[in-house]
């Protein structure tokens, strides 16, 4: 249980998917303009985290490792087919998020027209497919680990874009030299903001 | 003729086709290179093994360098008994070879507990002297941490080691693959003087260099340095029963 | 042959092909490495851009590897652009570029292990770096073979420049080396340096820092040519 929440806190602060590996910058940059698309990508991003990992992680454990196929026949025990992973994941991604649009399609039109391309623009946020990547990476040991780490990858992803969307509503109004504002200065916040939260080293609960 | 691209059937035969061809390439190249990817993967170990007793070898010179150096290889249980020896080179798929066993993956696996763990152990002719090498892996701060640390004749002084990591800070945790970290290690004892093990510890703020039995730890790089300590001490507790009943004699200071 | 085909096949001959060097096309490799630098101005391709640039051969072998998956990807999607199905057009693309980025995987596994190992996941993310689906949307569907190639080039040179500055920067301050692909790492700081007070920023060698090394970069980019200040 202790292990879980370490693991829960270490990838929302430590390992976050924007501050310590940059994955996702695309669609972070894209959409932090206020604080409300920001906020909806966001929670879009933990619930396609929480779900695309742990199927991937039953496919990469029990297809795709090097053995994993042992419990259809043992005579299947040498077939390594871990270079698929990448198509694998890429697919099982790409047909979660179209399940996501077409329910927010259904429950929140209003957020539906907010977020507009963005949406299916998940399916290619690097951060999705680098959980899932990490995930494989890192062989956790059970699939609730495997969860927990897709779901606090999706919080962190989710705290980085809400952070930066409120400085930059906010920095609208401040005197930033013209060739830094917008692109320039986001960059150089969102490193500093890195820097900050590496003062998290450390943590064990 | 012209073929409606956006027909169902044609869709589907496309499908179909890109499937088939895409599965077919991917197949030919994972099965081309694999032999090279383990190669590298022998070679990678073999090189680790070979520098925790300082000899250096290059890819090329590793295969060579190792059956030349590393004269006999066993794994030990829980228990420090000898339960497999292999001699020769080494066949990529025998998963009962010492060299295959991959500690890191046991270490890992929360439902294998250390009793049912295999323990690798290699001896290595140095200089004309028998060098043990040990196997080491553990936990650092960010990811899991390894190395080898070689014991000489008596199973007591320390020969060498090496320590490797896979995401510590850098310039911080880091640092214990550096020289400046490893080389202290070269002569300190792991008994002490009435025969009770000790291991070495880590010490944060600094051990003092006359101390046979303590290194320093690394400035900043604490929990890393804390699971170098802690990996030691836990190795060589089962290893100590495999030495007791071969050593011929622990040196005293 | 039916007339329709005839006629489709006396139309094209009309057109004068354009010749691949043409200063059209120049500009398509010209332009990415400036005025329309995919991280800098089109703002793609960051994700897997920045944690690699630790080290000048690791940033060298990720360019490398992008820019081959651009230029395959490119000219593959633009040969194959008049038969694929419009409904499963993604889904084609995202294909091809998997497969390509495995094949890139296998082999860097097989012939740069060492390498391979330090950039672990981050090849695989090149199936996700919105330069390579961006330019298959944007171009090589509506263009032919040969331009598709070019643009890829070029798009390809301008995400790998801004790769190697950030780690040549990073590298020199934070590790006082440079490394090359099949070298290693030379450390080039002679030892009188450090002894006389010089220290290895190791700032440098954190991640954050490449993001606020491109910033500067994109500051300057700004600062040089005014058309790229965003309006606000």
């Amino acid at each position: 249980m202790i292990e879980s929440l370490n693991i829960f806190v270490k990838s929302i602060f430590i390992d976050n998917m924007i501050f310590a590996y940059f994955l996702g910058m695309c669609s972070y940059l894209a959409v932090s303009k206020t604080v409300k698309t920001a906020v909806g990508l966001g929670a879009a991003v933990i619930f396609v985290l929480g779900i695309t990992i742990p199927i991937n992680y039953l496919l990469e454990n029990y297809v795709l490792s090097e053995g994993a196929l042992a419990w259809l026949d043992p005579s299947l025990a040498s077939v390594d087919l871990s270079f698929l992973s990448f198509i694998m994941f890429i697919a099982v991604i790409a047909s979660m998020v179209q399940l996501v649009e077409m329910i927010v399609e259904k429950f929140a039109p209003a957020l539906y027209g907010a977020l507009g391309i963005f949406l299916p623009l998940i399916a290619v946020n690097c951060s999705i497919l680098g959980g899932a990547l990490f995930m494989q990476d890192r062989q956790y040991s059970s699939i609730s680990d495997a969860t927990v780490f897709g779901i606090g990858s999706g919080v962190g992803w989710f705290l980085a874009i809400l952070a930066i969307a409120a400085i930059r509503e906010k920095i609208r109004y401040s005197d930033v030299p013209a060739p830094l504002r917008g692109l320039g200065i986001t960059f150089i916040l969102t490193g500093l903001m890195g820097l900050g939260f590496m003062a998290f080293m450390g943590i064990e609960l | 003729m012209a073929i409606n691209k956006n027909s169902n059937a044609f869709t589907f035969g496309f499908a179909i086709v890109m499937v088939v061809v895409v599965g077919t390439a991917l197949s030919f190249a994972s099965l081309a290179l694999k032999p090279l990817q383990v190669e590298n993967r022998i070679q990678k170990d073999m090189i680790s093994i070979l520098n925790s007793v300082g000899v250096e070898a290059s890819r090329k010179e590793a295969e060579d360098s190792f059956y030349k150096n590393i004269t006999e290889r066993m794994t030990l249980n829980y228990k420090g008994e000898v339960v497999e020896t292999r001699e020769g080179a080494i066949d990529a798929l025998d998963l009962g070879d010492p060299f295959n066993i991959d500690i890191q993956k046991e270490y890992r696996n929360s439902e294998l507990k250390a009793e049912d763990r295999k323990y690798p152990l290699y001896i290595a002719t140095v200089d004309g002297r028998e060098i043990a090498i040990i196997p080491l892996v553990g936990k650092g701060l960010w990811g899991p941490i390894w190395g080898y640390v070689s014991l000489e004749g008596d199973y007591n002084t320390i020969f060498g080691a090496t320590f490797n990591h896979k995401s510590e800070t850098p310039g911080l945790g880091a640092e214990i693959s550096e020289g400046f970290f490893q080389d202290p290690f070269q002569g300190k004892k792991i008994y002490d003087e009435s025969g009770k093990l000790v291991s070495i510890s880590v010490k944060k703020g600094g051990a003092d260099s006359s101390n046979p039995h303590a290194v320093d730890a690394i400035t900043g790089g604490t929990i890393t340095s804390n699971g170098v300590d802690e990996m030691l001490a836990r190795t060589f507790s089962v290893y100590d029963q495999y030495f007791k009943q071969n050593k011929t004699q622990i040196s005293t200071l | 042959m039916s007339t329709a085909v005839a006629e489709k096949k006396v139309a094209l001959e009309a057109v004068p092909r354009e010749p691949l060097f043409s200063a059209k096309n120049k500009k398509l490799i010209t332009d990415p490495l400036n005025d329309d630098n995919p991280i800098t101005v089109q703002v793609l391709g960051i994700c897997s851009a920045l944690a690699i640039t630790v080290q000048v051969q690791q940033a060298v072998v990720m360019s490398l590897s992008v820019v081959f998956v651009l230029i395959a990807g490119n000219m593959l999607i633009s040969a194959i652009r008049n038969i694929i199905p419009s409904r499963i057009r993604i889904i084609v693309q995202l294909v091809v570029v998997a497969s390509l980025v495995i094949l890139v995987n296998e082999i860097l596994k097989a012939y740069l292990p060492d390498i391979s190992e330090k950039l672990s996941v981050f090849v695989g993310l090149i199936i996700t770096n919105c330069i390579i689906m961006g330019r298959f949307e944007a171009f090589a569907m509506g263009n032919k073979v040969g331009p598709s190639g070019l643009d890829a080039i070029g798009n390809g040179l301008g995400y790998a420049w801004i790769l190697v500055a950030v780690a040549v920067i990073r590298e020199i301050f934070g590790s006082g080396a440079l490394s090359f692909p099949g070298v290693g790492q030379i450390k080039f700081i002679p030892q009188s340096f450090f002894e006389a007070g010089y220290m290895n920023n190791n700032l440098m060698i954190l991640p954050p820092m490449a993001l606020i090394i491109v910033g500067v970069i994109i500051w300057i980019q700004r600062a040089r040519n005014t058309k790229l200040i965003e309006k606000n």
